[in-house]
């Protein structure tokens, strides 16, 4: 800053770009309140990019603005014409969505929450619908059956899921019999694990089991799948085609499901069984013939294990309903597979362990 | 010609070669880009335009060959220069790739958030400055790129390439999907940007009306490697079927290249 008799100059010099943009942008704060009768120097400004020029553009307005035009000198011709740029350019926009109401916006999200709840039940009711007359009219129209894709989905939900399947079933099976022998050993009753076990696994866990182990697996699978084919517009192009997307991509993927859910089941009962009767092996001594035996005779009444495989198909209906429902619910960008994988998960564990309650009831009122 | 030869070279290819497994996209490619032109690069689909932009880029290793930025072998930069570097370049892909979860605005900030740490206001205040210029109204700032058409993702996209004020800015295909109207106005974006911010521009297009309206020079590729560059006066006397074809039919007459 210079003072002469012809009054107050201020000199800028250096390089006005980005890389100081912190430091400029405080040098330009400090000047603010400087009075018009000071004179602008530019000469000895090295470079300037936009950043820079927006900095002495808004010196330059927001001095004129409190005190009306203000002199400046020695900018050269390029410069000048950024500045021009910039004063056209000088357009506020906001960075992020209006703010709202904190107290306002909680009720909002309360009530969207719920509608959304009631409207997602609302549509899954309807999808079960659609679904279930585009399967009956496949029955007088037996081409519309993709034959190939259902055999294919069958291997990738049911064969490819029996490895960790099974293994998880024979682990929980060792776990039931290791736990329950503490609390029955305190009666001396310890050969009635094998009982215990088998009415636990094959009426409630292996169904149970299976189940969250195919929605998390083969559930969330649909969803991705028939989610991104949404956002690449394959859907749209089949129906222009005049392909029906239920018919080709649901119906494949619920069919699979059914026998998939009932194979696993049982595979995961009988996992079951052979891990918790290991298990009385090692640590209880109990031998597998003696433990054969008790499962048997816990078997005497057969609902024991009709209550657990009724349940499964109906679980495999729910869980590619709600993945494929889902996955067709898709919209706009990457980000909205990923929200409905989640949702089609937790929303198929949520109807699977709630329809078990229901079957509880059931059988309970049937006495089996 | 005599006029380019003096002026500074910032892109210089030399030799490069580029194959995928037994497909080779690029053998013994040179091309150079002066300083403050509009390069425009043509050639028939699968002939290589999108792999030797990322290329020169640094996207895609090339097998063999050099290629030069502002005199500075880009295989030969250590990390720390190569991000120094990348500064000074802006790139366009060509549906915006802008990051989904973040607005407009906060997209622009991206690249000034990485390089400089400058006060909330100074990044809001330059978004807003950049989205302007590049022709968005204001409106647009707050939204999510979901929430634009394509028109608006491209030039939002421009907006956070011009973020660090390169001095090189590489576009692809920057008015594919856009309306004849929305494309005439964006190679006058195009043109009227580099003439106020002094950028050098590599556009890759298949659009005639762009070579047209804003290219100082266009390279050709075809048989895997450039085989003109010139103006499009130039292009039109050259003999080489595919040229011939794209500059001299029925859509070149249209735009008024030709005939």
């Amino acid at each position: 800053m210079d003072q002469t008799a012809h009054g107050t100059t201020v000199h800028f010099g250096g390089d006005w770009v980005v890389d100081f943009g912190a430091e400029l942008e405080h040098v330009i704060e400090d000047m603010e309140q400087i009075p018009r009768s000071v004179r602008l120097e530019f000469s000895h400004i090295g470079k300037m990019d936009t950043l820079g020029a927006w900095l002495i553009y808004k010196l330059l307005r927001n001095v004129e603005k409190e005190h009306g035009a203000i002199k400046y000198h020695g900018l050269s011709t390029d410069y000048q014409d950024l500045l021009v740029t910039i004063k056209e350019n000088d357009n506020p926009a906001k960075s992020s969505p209006p703010r709202r109401n904190p107290v306002i916006s909680l009720a909002e999200d309360i009530g969207f929450a719920t509608l959304s709840i009631l409207e997602s039940f609302g549509q899954l009711l309807g999808f079960v619908g659609l679904v279930l007359v585009r399967f009956l009219g496949s029955f007088r129209d037996i081409k519309r059956i993709k034959w190939t894709a259902l055999v294919f989905q069958i291997e990738q939900v049911g064969l490819r899921a029996m490895p960790i399947v099974g293994l998880i079933a024979f682990l929980i099976g060792a776990v039931i019999v290791n736990q329950g022998a503490v609390q029955l050993r305190q009666f001396g009753l310890e050969i009635f694990v094998a009982d215990m076990l088998t009415v636990s696994q094959l009426r409630e866990l292996g169904v149970l089991l299976t189940a969250i182990i195919v929605a998390g697996r083969s559930g969330s699978a649909f969803t991705a799948q028939i989610g991104s084919m949404v956002l690449n517009e394959e859907v749209a192009a089949m129906e222009t085609i005049g392909i029906n997307p239920i018919d080709v991509l649901v119906l494949p993927r619920v069919l699979a499901l059914v026998p998939a859910m009932v194979i696993l089941t049982l595979f995961a009962d009988i996992m079951g069984l052979i891990g918790g009767g290991l298990m009385a092996w090692i640590s209880l001594d109990i031998s597998p013939a003696v433990f054969a035996d008790r499962v048997q005779a816990a078997l005497v009444v057969p609902t024991t294990y009709w209550v657990g495989l009724i349940k499964a198909p109906v679980f495999g209906v729910v869980i590619a309903i709600s993945g494929c429902l889902e996955g067709l619910s898709v919209k706009g960008t990457a980000e909205s597979v990923g929200r409905h994988t989640t949702k089609s998960v937790v929303q198929s564990i949520f109807l699977v362990i709630v329809l078990d309650a229901v079957f509880a009831v059931f059988f309970t009122a049937i006495d089996w | 010609m005599t006029e380019t030869e003096n002026r500074e070279i910032v892109i210089k290819v030399r030799e490069l070669h580029n194959r995928f497994g037994y497909q080779v996209v690029h053998d013994n490619l040179n091309i150079d880009v002066y300083r403050g032109e509009i390069l425009g690069l043509v050639g028939g689909s699968g002939t290589g335009k999108s792999v030797l932009m990322k290329s020169i880029i640094n996207l895609i290793q090339p097998q063999n060959g050099t290629i030069e930025i502002f005199g500075k072998n880009q295989a030969e930069l250590g990390e720390e220069e190569k991000s120094k570097e990348r500064r000074r370049f802006g790139v366009m892909f060509q549906d915006g790739a802008l990051f989904s979860s973040l607005t407009v605005s906060q997209n622009i900030q991206v690249p000034l958030k990485e390089y400089f740490d400058l006060s909330k206001n100074l990044l809001h205040e330059i978004a807003a400055l950049k989205i302007s210029m590049v022709g968005l109204p204001a409106l647009a700032g707050p939204k999510y790129p979901s929430e634009l058409s394509g028109g608006m993702r491209k030039r939002a996209g421009l907006a956070r390439a011009l973020a660090l004020d390169p001095e090189i800015v590489f576009l692809d295909e920057p008015t594919a999907g856009l309306d004849p109207i929305g494309a005439s106005k964006f190679d006058r974006l195009i043109k009227q940007l580099k003439e106020t911010l002094g950028l050098t521009v590599f556009l890759v297009t298949h659009d005639l009306d762009t070579l047209h309206a804003v290219c100082d020079r266009i390279a050709v590729l075809a048989d895997n490697r450039v085989i003109v560059v010139g103006t499009i006066e130039e292009l039109i006397e050259f003999d080489h079927p595919w040229v011939r074809e794209y500059f001299c039919g029925a859509r070149a007459r249209a735009a008024g290249i030709t005939g």
